[in-house]
């Protein structure tokens, strides 16, 4: 069979496609330069008619060649899909052919979400900056990827299958025939002839499935000690400051290599970092919701106990892999890179609270509640942490993608994950010793990562627009 | 402001005794040690051997001892062989009699340890490298801090211009860009086969004669993940300080645009970008050891891979206690400096 190109039947369009291109580079670049000059006004009649500038001009080149690439992608796209024959689709086509089940799933999150975009708070707000739509977009793509990856629709072959005469090969290079698998190697194969395409999407698993939780953790963490540290001040305060520093003033990367290895594993020290950090989520809600039903024992009491029973199952199956019903498990080294990642940015979440906690303590409400005689909890957990989610929730969506970034360190280094694992960092690992022959293999997973965490920091950028418009 | 100093130099002592204890402590748990004793020794070493190694060597002492002889605060570990009478001590080198060797040998001393993987001594490893990674930070210093500072200088002077929007852009999308990806796409674009090879893709030739084309690469994939965050802090201090009433004033007074950005506001708004610079060091560290591996660059953060990959505790320590120094000196300059260059912030 023919190796597949990268347009298929579309190539035709490929010329005009980087004649857009190399003009909106160029309006970007004259719009740029123009913007310096200012702008002169005329009379006309009675009235003030700014004069037509360049920049004027090259703004609007900008806005058409844009929307021509975009309309240009879209057609690479939706064209591909519709296409019939792999040779006709072409890489791009064929894969956005694989990536169906994800388009679907866009089109309704974005279908829905703009129709009762009014009822949805801050998160239907979102859908009112494009910065924050293309963010939430690429984030989205990447979850949905991840989670139908996960449950073998996108993915082609096996992430661990090696299929001989397949190393190293070009993107596009069909597998040998005669065997029950994918005709093709949509983006090559890498150093130990597995998919690259495949091993991809399965590594966008391994991000979704940690990133997200470990920064929430961080954020418990955070959040439980940096109230009471901001509130009450003094010696609690000063502590947990210097602790925080001590952290902070560690090399991140000297503390995965001494926290995330085989030796340290079995010494059993990450359980009890895993151990000790996990509690604070638990603490975390059975504090929130003790004080806020405190007055209604009945309440309170059938909350607590559905929290601390669920919790403490969780607790023992993550921390301590003991879970009774043997339902929850958690392999050492993913526990060892979850710990390590968690700590690494539970002293900068506790920072951020502790700021503007500093600053909304002050407030007059917290005086009036105060005055009525809430408790300290109720104060901290109920009037002050619901007043600070605005920036508090724009960090979230930054450090999950610094999350991202801190796996990625970790596989790139070999830490942590299993070697044959598909996460992005190591993946990278892997391809990073032939790269100048091979660039493919490591490429791949690089885009992908770092198409990840620009989509996160556009959402944080969006939603920081918006939260502050109100 | 001396008092000031002086507390916070004695938090910095404090921060970097807590530190290195906790290196030492994460370096010398017992399967390190046991790794330590076998590649020593042999790999099929009983254990009894293994004990009896580390206890020869003053391995099995107890943890704040073993900190303390490290420091240099107690007195070397010295040990007697007792059927040929024979002594032997951290602190006695070979070829050296046990009665003309000093007692005290630590990091106080001036004496960082052997390093296993490099068979020399550690200080003087860590002393060379250091230099390799100073001359790429020094040009990481050269193309990133202008560059962030111009970058984000032009974007908050006139907020949400399209100056502002194009370079924001550009900066959210070089924080996103962690040194590893950035590193392969040069890589791919400018030194494969692939791309154009204008670079070469390696830069161990670099530590005796670095030239563009082999340093290139290197020091730009280091400045650009920086570049976006400190040009991100500039604009946000730069268009804070143009809206501020002073500017409003100068305005007023019909002072050119050009005056006002070079004479009024570039000072202040830069405050707050040298803490920011000042801070970006500990993350330059990070991205030093991941480039320098990617680049196979013999530098510091190369020398700090290997021992950690290879277990040499010694080489470790070294390289965390310059590590860790390194940043609470970076914390210090821009604390000092911040009050130094802010007036209106008066510590007494």
């Amino acid at each position: 069979m023919e190796p597949l190109t990268w347009t298929g039947a579309l190539s035709v369009l490929n010329p005009v496609f980087l004649a857009v291109v190399a003009l909106l580079a160029v309006a970007v670049v004259a719009q740029i330069v123009t913007s310096f000059f200012g702008t002169e006004v005329d009379v006309v009649g009675d009235q003030l008619v700014v004069k037509k500038t360049p920049n004027m001009l090259a703004g609007q080149a900008v806005k058409w060649s844009f929307a021509g690439v975009v309309l240009l992608t879209l057609v690479y796209l939706v064209g591909g899909i519709l296409m019939p024959g792999h040779v006709n689709k072409g890489i791009l086509g064929t894969m956005a052919t694989r990536f169906l089940p994800v388009w679907i799933a866009l089109a309704v999150t974005f279908a829905l979400s703009i129709t009762f975009k009014r009822r949805l708070g801050l998160y239907g707000k979102l859908f009112d900056s494009v910065v924050g739509m293309l963010g939430f977009g690429i984030v989205m793509f990447w979850v949905f990827t991840s989670v139908f990856g996960a449950m073998d629709f996108i993915v082609t072959h096996e992430p661990l299958a090696q299929v001989s005469g397949m190393k190293n090969k070009v993107p596009g290079t069909p597998s040998p025939e005669g065997r029950d698998i994918y005709p093709y190697y949509l983006l090559g194969g890498d150093n130990l002839a597995r998919d690259v395409f495949s091993r991809m999407i399965k590594g966008s698993w391994e991000v979704i499935k940690i990133a997200p939780f470990a920064t929430l953790f961080a954020f418990m963490v955070g959040i439980t000690l940096g109230l009471p540290a901001a509130y009450y001040g003094g010696k609690l305060d000063t502590f947990l400051t210097f602790l925080a520093n001590l952290i902070l003033a560690f090399p991140v990367i000297l503390l995965f290599y001494l926290l995330v290895t085989p030796e340290i594993v079995q010494t059993g020290i990450p359980v009890y970092m895993a151990a000790v950090l996990f509690i604070f989520p638990i603490i975390f809600m059975v504090i929130l919701i003790n004080s806020r039903f405190y007055v209604q024992p009945n309440k309170r009491n059938i909350y607590l106990t559905i929290t601390l029973v669920i919790g403490l199952w969780l607790y023992a199956g993550i921390a301590w892999n003991a879970d009774p019903f043997g339902i929850i498990e958690f392999p050492p080294n993913l526990l060892v890179v979850f710990v390590s990642v968690v700590f690494v940015n539970s002293p900068t979440v506790f920072r951020i609270v502790r700021g503007i906690a500093l600053d909304i303590k002050t407030r007059d409400y917290v005086a009036a509640g105060q005055t009525r005689g809430e408790g300290a909890w109720y104060i901290m957990l109920w009037e002050i942490l619901p007043n600070a989610r605005g920036p508090l929730i724009v960090d979230f969506c930054l450090r999950i993608g610094y999350t991202t970034i801190l796996l990625g360190t970790l596989g790139f280094f070999g830490l942590g994950l299993s070697p044959e694992s598909p996460d992005w960092g190591s993946t990278i690992n892997d391809g990073r010793k032939l790269l100048s022959i091979y660039p493919h293999p490591a490429l791949a997973p690089a885009l992908s990562l770092m198409s990840l965490v620009l989509g996160l920091n556009l959402l944080a950028d969006g939603l920081r627009e918006e939260s502050l418009r109100d | 402001m001396g008092t000031f100093i002086f507390r916070r130099l004695g938090v910095m002592i404090l921060t970097a005794l807590c530190l290195t204890f906790i290196v030492f402590f994460l370096t010398n748990l017992y399967p390190n040690l046991e790794k330590l004793a076998k590649t020593q020794g042999n790999q099929r070493m009983s254990d009894e051997a293994v004990t009896s190694y580390l206890s020869k060597n003053g391995h099995l002492q107890p943890l704040p001892v073993k900190y303390g002889q490290w420091l240099g605060v107690l007195p070397g570990f010295t040990y007697t062989d007792e059927e040929t009478g024979k002594v032997t001590g951290r602190c006695i080198d070979v070829g050296v009699a046990p009665e003309d060797a000093p007692s005290f040998c630590g990091i106080l001393q001036g004496d960082w340890g052997y390093s296993t993987v490099f068979k020399a001594d550690a200080g003087g490893i860590v002393a060379t490298r250091l230099g390799l990674t100073g001359k790429l930070m020094f040009w990481v210093m050269v193309l990133m801090v202008p560059s962030a500072l111009i970058i984000g200088v032009l974007a908050g002077m006139r907020e949400g211009s399209k100056l502002d929007r194009s370079l924001s852009t550009f900066s959210i999308a070089s924080t996103a860009t962690p040194e590893y990806v950035s590193g392969v796409i040069f890589i791919t674009l400018l030194a494969s086969s692939a791309g154009v090879k204008l670079f070469k893709g390696t830069a161990t030739s670099a530590a005796d004669n670095a030239t563009f084309e082999n340093f290139f690469l290197p020091v730009l994939t280091i400045a650009l993940y920086g570049v976006g965050y400190i040009a991100r802090m500039t604009r946000a201090s730069m268009t804070e300080v143009m809206t501020a009433q002073y500017i409003r004033t100068a305005r007023l007074k019909g002072v050119s645009f050009r005056n006002i950005v070079l004479k009024h506001a570039l000072r202040n708004a830069l405050i707050a970008p040298f803490t920011v610079i000042m801070l970006q060091f500990p993350w330059l560290l990070n991205g030093v050891v991941i480039v320098e591996t990617l680049f196979n660059y013999k530098g510091f953060g190369w020398t700090l891979v290997q021992a950690a990959g290879n277990n040499d505790i010694d080489m470790l320590l070294a390289c965390s206690v310059v590590a860790v120094f390194v940043v609470l000196v970076t914390q210090l300059i821009s604390d000092i400096g911040y009050v130094f260059l802010n007036p209106r912030i008066r510590i007494a």
